[in-house]
């Protein structure tokens, strides 16, 4: 049996303006036919109008036991929210 | 960071879930929500690359240029309906290759539906009508699945499935305003397909070992016989609707439950058909392994492509 091809995160763009959200992945040789089998896959029915294809281990993630200490910092900081703030009387709608 | 106890995370998984709360790829989970998990998606995955050849066979016997397109478009669906599956299922640790294998090897088992036969045009439309309309109950369901990667492609998925259901409604709908004969060979499909689609929801529930656990653990969000009844009562009015009848002498509808009952089913058959010995279990196997061994020469050129260009990329 042939070996297992590399895997490719797919990220689609649904229409232009809207950012791109994953799809899934796919298993390909090269990145020509990963772009080609993502489009197989991911967009039979014109679900996407750009591809983005990326070498699965090309991806950095934090992990689920980083979620306390990773995202700690921005915790305590409310002060970065706008209803933070207190303007008596003023319209900000 | 103080090491927890097994237990303790486990109860913390299960609250997790309690929640409402989705369990992602990377997040800890039980070994055996991990196994049990690898173990549906993959027969899943399977089923839907093995749901090809009862329909293939029929490819080139379409009766028009528009069904043929309509069904070569269906069949590349469900490719497509086990690739979402199969990546899905690669994100619990296990390969590709290795589920592969273990579908070629007969290790791994795929619904028992696709051990039928497709014996005329007709079963078409009843594999399109019943067995995906059985599909997309099931598999709505397991879009509210506790476990993110496999919701996500059953959501992809439920949204191609209407698609299927129609147009194997439309192929029978068709044959029943047609002559005696062909309302003859639509009806004895939906005599042959009937029972097989009401087995795809899995043993009863009495006889269900794994359902407690699935449910507890929301990859199971109803139970087996809850969505069987879901489907009788959709496809019973359906059937009738275009003069199909169904080949249940038991079916009748109570007005107070507002559902139907429904007569017994072969269990004996079921557990045959799982265990190997239905009528096509030897041919689907067979037919996999061809076209996976056929398919030999264009994975390895495609390889054997790749690296050229990179070494010469290297080059330049
Ligand atoms: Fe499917
Ligand atoms: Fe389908």
């Amino acid at each position: 049996m042939s070996s297992q091809w590399p895997l490719w995160e797919v990220f689609t763009q649904k229409r232009s303006g809207l950012p791109f959200e994953h799809a899934g992945s796919v298993h390909a040789p090269d990145k020509e036919l990963a772009l080609q089998n993502a489009r197989d896959v991911y967009s039979r029915r014109n679900e996407a109008t750009c591809i983005w294809v990326v070498p699965s281990e090309m991806i950095v993630s934090s992990t689920p036991d980083d979620m306390g200490s990773f995202f700690e910092p921005s915790n305590d900081k409310i002060y970065r929210h706008p209803n933070f703030y207190k303007t008596p009387g003023a319209n900000f709608e | 960071m103080q090491a927890i106890s097994e237990q303790e995370r486990e109860a913390q998984f299960q609250a997790k879930i309690d929640r409402g709360e989705i369990i992602e790829a990377k997040d800890w989970m039980p070994e055996r929500y991990r196994k049990q998990l690898i173990r549906m998606m993959s027969q899943h995955a399977h089923s839907e690359v093995v749901g090809m050849l009862p329909e293939g066979n029929w490819i080139t016997r379409a009766p028009s240029l528009r069904r043929k397109a309509v069904l070569l478009a269906k069949v590349q669906d469900e490719g497509g309906h086990g690739l979402y599956i199969y990546c899905g299922t690669e994100t619990l640790g296990i390969s590709r290759e290795q589920m592969l294998d273990d579908l070629l090897s007969g290790k791994a088992k795929y619904s028992s539906i696709f051990n039928y036969p497709t014996l005329t045009w007709a079963d078409i439309g009843a594999i399109g009508w019943l067995v995906d309309g059985a599909a997309i109950i099931n598999q709505t369901a397991l879009a509210k699945c506790s476990y993110g990667p496999y919701a996500r492609a059953m959501v992809r998925i439920c949204k191609e499935e209407n698609f299927h259901h129609k147009q194997g409604y439309e192929i029978l709908a068709t044959l029943m305003r047609g002559t005696a004969e062909q309302k003859a060979m639509a009806q004895d499909a939906m005599n042959r397909w009937w029972w097989p689609s009401l087995m795809m929801f899995g043993p009863s529930d009495a006889n269900s070992p794994n359902s407690d656990e699935l449910m507890r653990w929301k990859v199971k969000r109803y139970s087996n016989d809850e969505l069987r009844t879901r489907f009788v009562d959709r496809t019973v009015p359906q059937a009738e609707n275009i003069g199909l009848k169904v080949p249940d002498a038991d079916l009748k509808y109570n007005e107070q439950t507002r559902s139907y009952e429904f007569g017994e089913i072969n269990w004996e058959e079921f557990f045959n058909v799982i265990k190997g010995n239905g009528i096509c279990n030897k041919e689907r196997l067979m037919a996999r392994k061809k076209a996976h061994a056929e398919g030999a020469w264009v994975r390895e050129a495609a390889e054997a492509y790749a690296k050229k260009k990179a070494t010469k990329n290297a080059a330049a």
